[in-house]
């Protein structure tokens, strides 16, 4: 750190920008890998079945799991675009 | 009980080969058996990094496929006694290491040296599923880089659920931190993630900190693993990380910038 850094020290270091940056990363691909065996297929299903009514991409599926104390918490999040044209038509 | 290290990182270019080299000769000098294993089927540079390119004959391939000896395929290391190195094939692709092969001569390599290096390539692929497969040390080399601290961050997640040990509910390998390419000066400055951090967010412990040199390339251009260069900062990092290795307490070295002079302190760099 030289003396003329001083003046110039209004922008945020890049380091902690990393750090925390990474920090949540992992912690998201932590809870993937931790998480059970069929949380993908349970995603693919559900998208599969969703799919059957309206038109959504699998991105627009979040599925989390997430533990608490003695329990766990399961979360099915589905974005339905706007508005949400029917595939199926009434007979 | 001869013991198998595994060197990897996930992402390419982080110096596993520069340190298996460096690994494999240390533990050598300071007087145990070791071979240092190329598993970068296709891409061979272990023997370049070690200067044996020109004496290679067989490889590590042809010992699986049965149509060569491990004696025949050995180098010995021609500055220490008690260092082979098994090169990888330069023809084959990776598919040709299969978990049996792969063990088995693993298994007659435990008969003849106390440490086994592993060098992985890149990625989570075959081959650095094999390199992997059968270790009991792991050293995760990392740059002080957001890449490759994710990628470290992968291959702890294969080691703890795809190694032999994990499928067998063995004791988990154990796991070391490396940091390599490390500049004390930029950490300070808060350019680059400081070797704490790194630690921190990979949650396993610190083996070492190589720094940032021209010593490396000018040990790869010579094909001179750079832990020969004890004037070095990295050739005597590595030296400290195989006494850690090895149970001695070193202190860790190399974490603080150079003490700079008066018109530097003035003018930045």
């Amino acid at each position: 750190m030289s003396f003329i850094d001083y003046f110039r020290r209004n922008r945020r270091k890049s380091a902690s920008v990393a750090k925390e940056r990474l920090q949540i990363i992992l912690a998201r691909e932590h809870a993937d890998r931790d998480g059970p065996d069929f949380l993908p297929e349970l995603k693919r299903e559900l998208l599969e079945v969703v799919s059957r009514y309206v038109e959504i991409d699998l991105d627009q599926v979040n599925v989390t799991l997430e533990r608490d104390g003695d329990y766990e918490v399961l979360e099915l999040n589905v974005l339905l675009p706007d508005p949400s044209p029917r595939k199926r038509a009434a007979p | 009980m001869s013991k198998i290290i595994v060197v990897t990182s996930g992402k390419g270019g982080v110096g596993k080969t520069t340190t298996s080299a460096s690994f494999a000769s240390g533990l050598a000098m300071r007087g145990h058996s070791a071979v240092v294993i190329d598993f970068d089927v296709g891409l061979r540079n272990l023997d370049l990094i070690m200067g044996c390119e020109r004496r290679v004959v067989y490889d590590f391939v042809n010992v699986i496929n049965g149509e060569a000896t491990l004696r025949q395929a050995l180098i010995k290391d021609k500055r220490l006694d008690n260092l082979s190195i098994l090169p990888a094939s330069q023809t084959r692709d990776k598919e040709a290491l299969s978990k049996e092969g792969v063990g088995k001569v693993l298994d007659e390599l435990r008969e003849s040296f106390d440490y086994i290096v592993c060098d992985s390539p890149a990625g989570i692929e075959r081959g650095a599923l094999m390199a992997l497969y059968y270790a009991d040390e792991a050293l995760v080399v990392t740059n002080p880089e957001v890449s490759s601290v994710r990628d470290s961050d992968r291959i702890l997640g294969i080691l703890g659920a795809k190694s032999k040990r994990a499928e067998e509910g063995a004791e988990p390998i154990r796991e070391h931190l490396l940091v390599t390419r490390y500049s004390p000066q930029r950490v300070d400055q808060g350019e680059m993630l400081g070797v704490e951090d790194i630690r921190e967010l990979l949650g396993i412990p610190l083996l070492g900190v190589v720094p940032e040199s021209e010593a490396v390339l000018q040990a790869s251009n010579a094909g001179v693993p750079v832990i020969h260069d004890s004037d070095s900062s990295s050739g005597q990092a590595y030296a400290d990380a195989v006494a850690r290795f090895l149970g001695e307490e070193v202190p860790m070295r190399f974490l603080e910038p150079e003490k700079k002079g008066f018109l530097k302190r003035i003018f930045g760099t």
